[in-house]
């Protein structure tokens, strides 16, 4: 019944919406993983960041595609929280800071084990339109722990323009989709924090719309 | 006589196109079966996304005028969101520019009225002078001359220029073997074979770089060769599929060749200061779709008041 669910949103409202409306310039479309288990690694600027990485996926495999989002916001009343759980089959997570390490990923370990490709956003928060904030170490234990699994970096840039934080007014913009190759091994959160800064740094640089904010 | 809706010469004409990207295909498979261990990759999406927008084009054409018009709208809207995308603009102006794309439907509806005096000042008047109101009321002036002429410009070029090719479907008919779809597919078609027919004589004989520093590849000779096999074709066709006779048919030819090369290189230019080679990637094979209307942004406005000012 889910999978119908998000079938449908996907279909009727979703696709069309990024699509058409807002438009992707995508590089990269080959690196993209088509098979979970995996991690997807994006930036984070907007509400529209996770539904437009989920459009570049088929209807036939959308169910599997999973987005990381804060259990605070996104489940804190009954409408958004519906709209979470059925249409967008969120994985909570918990950023309050008061639970185990241990349990903290038991989500994301359950949907990985399960074949799902996760979409997380290492900077944990939105942060203001067009700029990476400081890059958060949670996905580093969650890489730590599974170390069989390819983390695909990708940046976005300009669904800051199209929609920005506390904006209710959506205005059509192209943004920029540039997926990068899986992030190498690293043995502490230093060095993945500065790989991932990196790669992202490096896909920044083949955005069409990046010239467009002065 | 008319075939499907569509007036035998243009109905002719649009066969005659399909057999051109007949002949294309098989060249490009020839072509990958003789050389298997080169890529063609690009030249099979190029030639495949033609196809597409061929097919699309014909399709809307045929069926009837208000659904040309509101496939034409759409274009203006898709180009306007892929300049307003690469092209600097500030965070403070997102709601003029949502008011800038209002101005599509607005534009597109005096077309499908046919209220010519409305279609030809709304945007140079009306928008011009609207836009910056709306500005001021948000009251950010830092970078604000910039910012209200980089958007009057691009809704003349993506709104006000490519509507003109609507406009065509909605002016009398004069030509009645052709219909209104004659005009159109005759402005398209001699606008792209330019860019083809540039393309080949500059490959040919091109020696002497006309503007290097916007784009390398164009030469005097691929322009003049261009234009000179443009006049002459323009001048045999117009008689067929517009109500131009060939004296004024050659006329419509020189300003499609020369537009055309302007239009190419002022998108360049745009793109060069940019930094970047594609607006966009929603066409596979060519790029951006302004990588594809560039030369028709400045060919249709002027074909249109060549036409109306020689037949209206």
């Amino acid at each position: 019944m889910n999978r119908i669910i998000k079938i449908l949103f996907f279909a009727l409202i979703i696709k069309p919406l990024v699509l058409i409306v807002l438009g992707i310039n995508l590089r990269g479309r080959e690196k993209l993983p088509v098979k979970g288990p995996a991690i997807i690694a994006a930036n984070h600027n907007s509400h529209l960041d996770a539904l437009v990485l989920m459009s570049l996926y088929p209807l036939t495999s959308i169910h599997k595609i999973r987005p990381v989002a804060a259990a605070d916001y996104f489940l804190s009343n009954r409408l958004l929280a519906w709209v979470s759980l059925h249409c967008l089959d969120i994985v909570p997570f918990n950023r309050s800071g008061h639970v185990d390490k241990d349990k903290l990923f038991s989500g994301c370990h359950q949907a990985l084990d399960n074949g799902d490709i996760l979409i997380l956003f290492p900077e944990g928060s939105r942060g203001s339109p067009e700029k990476i904030s400081k890059i958060k170490k949670g996905l580093f234990y969650l890489a730590r722990e599974r170390s069989d699994i390819k983390i695909t970096p990708i940046a976005i840039y300009g669904l800051g323009r199209a929609l920005p934080r506390g904006e209710a007014l959506f205005v059509p913009f192209n943004c920029d989709v540039i997926i990068g190759d899986p992030l190498p091994d690293a043995g502490d959160s230093t060095v993945f924090i500065k790989n991932i800064s990196q790669s992202f740094a490096e896909l920044f640089t083949q955005c069409l719309t990046r010239h467009s904010d002065k | 006589m008319t075939f499907l809706n569509i007036p035998q010469n243009s109905f002719y004409a649009m066969l005659a196109v399909l057999g051109l990207l007949v002949i294309a295909s098989c060249t490009r498979l020839f072509l990958s079966a003789k050389n298997p261990n080169k890529d063609y990759t690009e030249l099979r999406q190029r030639i495949q996304s033609w196809w597409w927008i061929i097919a699309l084009l014909f399709l809307v054409l045929a069926a009837n005028r208000i659904t040309a018009i509101v496939f034409l709208s759409f274009l203006s809207f898709l180009a306007l969101k892929e300049f307003l995308s690469i092209v600097p603009t500030r965070l403070t102006d997102r709601r003029v520019i949502f008011w800038a794309y209002l101005s599509i439907p607005v534009q597109y509806y005096w077309v499908s009225m046919g209220w010519y005096g409305m279609f030809i000042i709304f945007i140079p008047v009306y928008v011009f002078l609207f836009l910056p109101m709306r500005m001021v009321l948000i009251g950010d002036t830092a970078g604000f001359i910039r910012s209200a002429g980089v958007l009057h410009w691009a809704v003349m070029l993506m709104v006000f220029s490519i509507s003109h090719i609507a406009y065509l479907l909605t002016l009398p008919v004069k030509n009645v073997d052709a219909g209104n779809v004659g005009l159109v597919l005759f402005l398209l078609f001699m606008t792209q074979f330019n860019d083809v027919c540039q393309y080949i004589w500059g490959k040919m004989l091109g020696k002497h770089k006309i503007i290097p520093k916007v784009s390398p590849n164009k030469t005097w000779e691929g322009f003049i060769g261009g234009l000179l096999t443009i006049t002459l074709c323009a001048g045999f066709v117009a008689p067929l599929l517009t109500p131009l006779a060939f004296e004024y048919g050659l006329g419509a030819g020189v300003i499609i060749g020369l537009a055309g090369f302007f239009g190419d290189v002022v998108l360049s230019s745009v793109k060069r200061d940019l930094q970047i080679k594609d607006s966009g990637s929603l066409i596979p094979g060519h790029g951006g779709i302004l990588d594809r209307l560039d030369s028709v942004i400045y060919t249709a406005p002027l074909f249109f008041h060549f036409l109306y000012y020689a037949t209206y």
